[in-house]
């Protein structure tokens, strides 16, 4: 097995230009779990770590923080709580410490379990993921269209992912996970919510619940009309039972998930609509009660 | 007794809690555990499984795996030079399989090679034509029985040349149709729980000048291993020579050969070392686990909740080879009525042959699974007549002059009331202050699935009840080696013993018994191996007792030999001599000469075998016996939060009393007692192995789930100290019953808290919120 240390980014995408067949290394926390577990030996690492400009985020003219592929999920903890809640929720459930200074959202995103925590706040805040090749340059795939099936993902075999576009958020977020252990647990079924009380949308992500992450469409747009049509946003009162409970159905009907050794398909329908009225409920809770809005 | 619930660190004598000798290495990181053994030019092996829970082997082509650069030699069957079988009980495990595959990862074939990729690539290289059979995968059905003790399944194949049936103990005690005012009946099933232990198996065989091995390996039992292994060899015990390695925990899970011989073999046969590691996958399928168990209880009661009988049915999973299972199944047996006095009693236990993953030895030995059904009907008797649950417990439980169901005489303290009283009675914790939301106090944790919504309180108690030590006959000794001599003007003792240290604190207490029998400071341990004799096993919570036993013994005879040297010099007989502090003093006469002085260049040396009180075989019929060396006692209370909506659990407090007779070490007691509570805390709320169609789905710690600190609270401990005459300093063996007591008072809280049944262990979330249940060993 062959180890290339590219010492910047277009070193890094010309390798992989040259050598599709490498496989990108960042934190580890996957590749090497991999390594010793399985007999699948890549015919070469490429080692992402000695690239600067990954693990470093900024924010773009439009409100939007561009996150280094190589950001870890410490940092997101650390330095982007405020802007990017949701995300810093799903980050504090990763792993232990360990995996948190180490794991990365661009590993996150490479790996592209259907049980990735990072997954389902980027689709509910409908995120852009940057990839780039050496020979076409850079291009943003839109978060809905980037899972392509269990642990595949959009990339072309000589690209690499750049970065994650994530909007700032404008509204409050939530990310609940289940799973058996109160820590260091991959996840039975996870649920991310955002409220956009700028545009008055309402996003949302379900992990662990379908062969890859999804949205949960029709209770986006449900809840979205709802709370448009009520007037909600502008009346901050609190939300009719009815309507969490409508909400809650339709996000559990979204989900497609099936029995295994963590958990089975009933209970994680069933688990999805707890988390959705919980979280839809502190959601708006936060909102209601603070005042705090973008408008 | 004297009651303790603080310890100290003081000079380093029995009832001191002196600092580990191996413990700034194991802290620093700079401990050698049995996978970083390293040797120039030694070779990697690796083992190729099988696949299949039960399978014909038609053939097996190892010449792909032999072509490749670096494989020094691939072995299968056909070059076993001894008997191809071993096992704890009787020998029917091969050492690599002949005809047949008995269960997934069941060692087909060896492989060294100069690098462990290498080796393990071409294990992958050697091509095995199988015939898959269909798979027996549950006790019940295996011993062809279609009903709870009901026989009458015709054309159940057998796994083994007799029958699937490993072993039935039968129980038979008063009155055989008793009458009771109400009648409980329970059903419970237990899951497969892995020990866990963070070592992988490992070790490292030499192949000496003289035509032997010498094997360094973790282990739990040096002299059964060696025996095993000169069997599977064709060499005698002068041969096979066996050094305890770095044991990375242990809890029964290496009390079975796993890479011993394999490594041997390779070894002997390319007369290179050869070293063995397992990883983590390997591992789940290299050791055996705890018995998956279905148990069937009627309890019969009268109105004031005095037990009248018990008619209990249990069904231990031993899997593919019988490993432990004839003494787990006598465990379940014995004490699967629980600490309780019970006049009239029906239990058949069996052990059956499946083909599942072998199950044996693991911390409890059998009691964990009776102890959650024992306890559940205990709450059910109690919640039926409207009773206080520790109250039904204390009115039926047992006390010193008790019989238990064999007809054993309890000739000891048996404190149950006590030890439920005392937990009872330490404070509880505060309930969760909603003003002050902090995840990690929540179900579910920093996962933020509840602020306190759905979440209700349960409070449970349950009691432990463990033989310690071998029973029904076995002759459990062990064997220490004294030697006192001076060292550069200072006395300094050797300890020699095969017994292992496996991380449980044995190395600390044989120091301490030193210092305390010889007033000697230095005290120097040999490394455990086999030039010395057999140390018995650690387990069944032994070693203290028993090595500690005959470390007491033979200090005393080299005590008596320095006092004979003493009056020697003296000149005449003196009375009332002590050792202290390096020497010798009488009583009446003051100081005698220090040992310096006295000893000069005699080097005192005694070698003492050391048995604990003989034991005595069950009858075939009724289970009558003194088939135990002593009983063991402990009572927990536990607190649960559960998110009765998701079905998540936080245990907000595990409090343990346990009697320990006499605390050697009271940090290393205390230190049992929560890994124990912990142990027992991971089998009720999240530990097992799943098992479908013979096959492992979950052989990883990212599916093995294990208890993280966040699911672990405070616990409170105190300790009891009521002397057991017969024992050594009066001690009882600590190490087993706080796994066996922790998990069942959890499942009583957590009924409470969830009015559910609950009658799978571990819990799942489903079964906590009333859903359908799933996720469990196929019936
Ligand atoms: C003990 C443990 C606990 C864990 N707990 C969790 C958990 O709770 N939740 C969770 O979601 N995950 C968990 N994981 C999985 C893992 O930590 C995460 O998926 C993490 O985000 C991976 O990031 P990494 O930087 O370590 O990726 P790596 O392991 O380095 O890479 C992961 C994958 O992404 C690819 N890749 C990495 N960077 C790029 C890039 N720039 N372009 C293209 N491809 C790339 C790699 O080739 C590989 O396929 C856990 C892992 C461990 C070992």
């Amino acid at each position: 097995m062959e180890f290339l240390t590219p010492m910047g980014w277009d070193e890094a995408l010309a390798m992989k230009a040259d050598r599709p067949d490498a496989l990108p290394l960042a934190g580890g926390t996957d590749v090497m779990v991999e390594l010793n577990l399985t007999a699948h030996r890549p015919a070469a690492l490429l080692d992402l770590t000695r690239i600067p400009e990954l693990r470093t985020w900024s924010t773009t003219a439009n409100e939007h923080i561009r996150l280094g592929a190589g950001v870890t999920y410490r940092q997101v903890i650390d330095e982007l709580a405020d802007q990017l809640p949701g995300l810093a929720m799903a980050a504090r459930t990763v792993g232990s410490p360990q995996i948190r200074n180490r794991g990365t959202v661009g590993g996150n995103l490479g790996a592209a379990s259907p049980a990735g925590d990072s997954h389902p706040p980027l689709l509910a805040v409908g995120a852009q993921i940057e990839v780039s090749s050496k020979t076409r340059g850079s291009r943003l795939i839109p978060i809905d269209e980037f899972f392509t099936g269990v642990k595949r993902n959009a990339l072309a075999p000589d690209e690499l992912i750049a970065a994650a576009v994530i909007p700032t958020a404008r509204g409050p977020q939530q990310f609940s996970k289940i799973g058996t252990r109160n820590a260091m647990v991959i996840a039975v079924c996870s649920f991310a919510l955002a409220l956009d009380a700028h545009t008055e949308v309402v996003g949302t992500g379900i992990g662990s619940a379908a062969p890859t992450p999804i949205r949960a469409d029709e209770a986006e747009r449900y809840l979205t009309e709802v709370l448009q049509g009520l007037r909600l946003w502008r009346r901050r009162s609190p939300l009719p039972e009815s309507v969490v409970r409508r909400f809650a159905e339709l996000v559990a009907e979204a989900a497609a998930p099936i029995d295994d050794v963590r958990g089975t398909a009933v209970y994680r329908r069933h688990a999805l609509s707890v988390l959705a009225r919980r979280t839809l409920t502190w959601a708006w809770d936060e909102y209601w009660a603070t005042g705090q809005s973008a408008a | 007794m004297t009651l303790r619930t603080e310890s100290s660190t003081s000079t380093g004598r029995i009832g001191d809690s002196p600092q580990r000798p191996d413990a700034t290495l194991k802290v620093t990181g700079q401990f050698a555990y049995s996978s970083d053994l390293w040797m120039e030019g030694m070779l990697w092996g690796s083992t190729l499984r099988s696949p299949h829970p039960y399978a014909r082997i038609r053939s097996i082509d190892i010449a792909p795996a032999l072509a490749m650069a670096g494989v020094q030699a691939v072995l299968t069957a056909d070059d076993v030079p001894g008997i191809n079988a071993y096992g704890l009980d009787h020998p029917d495990q091969p050492v690599l399989a002949e005809d047949v595959v008995r269960y997934q990862g069941e060692p087909v074939a060896l492989v060294a090679a100069d690098h462990p990729e290498v080796a393990r690539l071409a294990a992958e290289r050697i091509v095995v034509d199988y015939e898959q059979l269909t798979p027996i995968t549950d006790a019940m059905t295996a011993v062809g029985h279609v009903d709870w003790n009901t026989p009458g399944r015709t054309g159940v194949p057998s796994l083994h040349p007799d029958g699937n049936l490993v072993r039935h103990v039968k129980i038979r005690t008063g009155d055989p149709d008793p009458k009771a005012d109400v009648v409980i009946i329970g059903e419970y099933d237990v899951g497969m729980q892995d020990q866990a232990f963070l070592g992988p198996e490992s070790g490292l065989a030499v192949p000496a000048e003289d035509g032997g091995i010498d094997l360094y390996v973790a282990t739990q039992w040096l002299h059964v291993d060696q025996k095993q292994i000169c069997a599977a060899l064709g060499l005698g015990p002068d041969k096979v020579r066996l050094t305890l390695a770095g044991v990375g925990g242990a809890f029964g899970g290496r009390e079975d050969l796993s890479m011993h011989v394999h490594a041997c073999l390779l070894a002997i046969h390319t007369g290179k070392p050869v070293k063995i590691v397992y990883n983590r996958a390997e591992s789940f399928l290299g050791h055996v686990h705890r018995h998956p168990a279905r148990m069937r209880y009627e309890h019969g009661v009268r109105r004031d909740g005095t037990i009248v009988y018990v008619h209990a049915t249990i069904y231990l999973d031993g899997g593919a080879y019988a490993s432990s299972t004839p003494a787990v199944v006598a465990n379940a047996a014995t004490m699967g009525i629980g600490p309780y006095d019970v006049p009239n009693v029906r239990m058949d236990c069996y052990g059956a042959y499946t083909n599942n993953p072998p199950c044996g030895a693991m911390r409890g030995f059998g009691t964990v699974q009776a102890a959650y059904a024992y306890e559940a009907q205990l709450d059910r008797i109690a919640a039926e007549l409207g009773l206080d649950p520790v109250g039904v417990r204390c009115r039926n439980a047992l006390h010193e002059g008790s019989r238990v169901p064999t007809g054993q005489l309890v000739d000891s303290a048996a404190p149950v009331v006590e030890l439920l009283h005392r937990v009872e009675a330490l404070p509880l914790p505060p309930p969760v202050d909603p003003s002050r939301l902090d995840l990690r106090e929540q179900p579910g944790g920093v996962s933020n699935t509840t602020h306190g919504e759905g979440v209700r309180r349960g409070v449970g108690y349950a009691v432990a009840f463990k033989n310690v030590g071998f029973s029904e006959g076995f002759d459990d000794y062990s064997t220490a080696r004294v030697r006192l001599e001076i060292v550069g003007g200072e006395p300094v003792v050797t300890v020699y013993t095969a017994a292992a240290e496996v991380g449980q604190g044995l190395v600390t207490v044989e120091q301490q018994i030193v210092r305390t029998e010889l007033g000697v400071e230095k005290v120097v341990l040999a490394p455990a191996d086999t030039r010395v004799g057999n140390g018995g096993s650690t387990s069944a919570s032994r070693q203290t007792y028993v090595t500690g036993g005959a470390l007491k013994a033979a200090c005393e005879a080299v005590r008596a030999e320095v006092f004979d040297v003493a009056q020697r010099c003296y000149g005449r007989m003196v009375r009332g001599l002590r050792l202290v502090d390096g020497k010798v003093v009488s009583d009446t006469e003051g100081g005698i000469g220090s040992l310096a002085d006295l000893l000069a260049d005699t080097v005192v040396e005694r070698t003492v075998e050391w048995r604990h009180r003989p034991t005595y075989p069950l009858d075939p019929e009724t289970g009558q016996a003194d088939a135990h060396v002593q009983y063991a006692f402990a009572a927990h209370r536990a607190v649960v939060d559960v998110d009765t909506e998701l079905g998540l659990v936080k245990v907000v407090a595990l409090d343990c009393v346990q009697d320990v007779g006499r605390a050697i070490n009271p940090q290393a007691v205390r230190g049992q007692i929560y890994g124990g509570s912990v142990q027992g805390l991971g089998l009720a709320v999240m530990e097992e192995i799943v098992v479908t169609d013979g096959l492992v789905r979950n052989a990883s710690f990212t599916d093995y789930l294990i208890p993280t600190i966040l699911d672990v609270p405070p616990m409170r401990v105190e300790l009891l100290e009521y002397a057991d005459p017969h024992a050594p300093y009066g001690l009882r063996g600590v190490g087993e019953p706080p796994t066996i007591s922790s998990g069942p008072a959890i499942l009583s809280a957590l009924r409470q808290a969830t009015r559910q049944p609950l009658t799978h262990i571990p819990v799942h979330p489903d079964h906590l919120i009333g859903g359908p249940v799933a996720l469990t060993n196929p019936e």
